[in-house]
């Protein structure tokens, strides 16, 4: 009755915000790829390097771990370089200046009711939405 | 961190806050690869209001949130972590243009692309050249970051 889709996609959903929960009530941080990852790129995280090459690593790592459990997977991502080189540069750039992404401003956000994180999360919302519709419906290169 | 060996910083994954970001970072990208993050279609179906679009991420995103409230109560209310270290404090920063911009910049990328910083991390060893060439352009990014946001405030203030 139920899509399996949607099913997973709340199972996976659960582990995201498990995840979350972990590191904030454990270790007293917001679980942000971006952030985590920025802040060793611009080195404004030299402080806690060692923890955030942690998560990242284990978020690197251990995801392949379950590929044999699937017949297949895939992230289906476009051939085209010059839309994945774009795409790269935006979410860089972008997620540094919001100064967070889905998982900052999204699930850390949303669930404190944050104002910044509600108010990014509705316009990164907004700018993919546009942007799908553009590039997929009117020009038709993604 | 003072009289710590290099070894000691890379592979000083005995102090528990390090063994825990591991975990978190290991539950967090199995979570992804789980829930259909990592496949670029699905994100794009899901942004994809005006065509097929696809509610899976709604799922996924409500998944993660629902918990986190009641985790968030908790965590006020403690005021530390369990590891002794104070729980961030609500930010007091305004919505700036830098949040407006960066927000509406980093949606453009996702749409295009369909992934977002965790899924990136998540797949970057099933997700091949494009997956890498993504990785490369998205750190390239965040170092040009400051660049831009200084070429965004100096326009505010002339």
């Amino acid at each position: 009755m139920i899509p399996q889709d949607w099913i997973w996609g709340a199972v996976g959903g659960l582990m995201i915000g498990s995840a979350a929960a972990l590191y904030l009530l454990v270790n007293g941080r917001i679980m942000g790829a971006s952030g985590i990852l920025g802040g060793l790129v611009d080195c404004t995280g030299r402080d806690s390097m060692v923890e955030r090459l942690a998560f990242l690593f284990g978020a690197l790592v251990v995801p392949p771990l379950l590929v044999p459990l699937y017949t297949q997977v895939d992230t289906r991502i476009t051939t085209n370089p010059i839309v994945i080189i774009a795409g790269g540069l935006l979410v860089g750039v972008g997620t540094r200046l919001a100064n967070g992404c889905t998982s900052g401003h999204g699930v850390c956000g949303i669930s404190r009711f944050a104002p910044r994180g509600l108010a990014s999360t509705a316009l990164y919302l907004l700018g993919g939405a546009v942007t799908v519709l553009v590039f997929r419906h009117v020009l038709g290169v993604i | 961190m003072a009289g710590q060996t290099l070894g000691h910083k890379l592979f000083g994954l005995s102090e528990p806050r390090h063994i825990v970001a591991f975990v978190t970072g290991a539950i967090f990208g199995c979570g992804l690869l789980i829930s259909g993050m990592i496949d670029t279609r699905k994100v794009q179906g899901w942004l994809d209001f005006f065509g097929d679009w696809d509610p899976t991420l709604a799922f996924v995103l409500g998944g993660a949130v629902l918990p986190m409230i009641f985790v968030w109560r908790i965590a006020e209310v403690r005021k530390t972590s369990v590891l002794g270290t104070p729980i961030p404090a609500r930010s007091v920063a305004k919505l700036d243009r830098a949040l407006v911009i960066g927000s509406l910049m980093f949606g453009a990328g996702w749409g295009l692309v369909g992934l977002c910083p965790g899924p990136a991390l998540a797949s970057f060893a099933i997700g091949g050249w494009g997956g890498a060439l993504f990785f490369l352009a998205m750190v390239s990014g965040m170092v040009l970051a400051p660049t831009v946001a200084g070429w965004l405030s100096s326009r505010t203030t002339a």
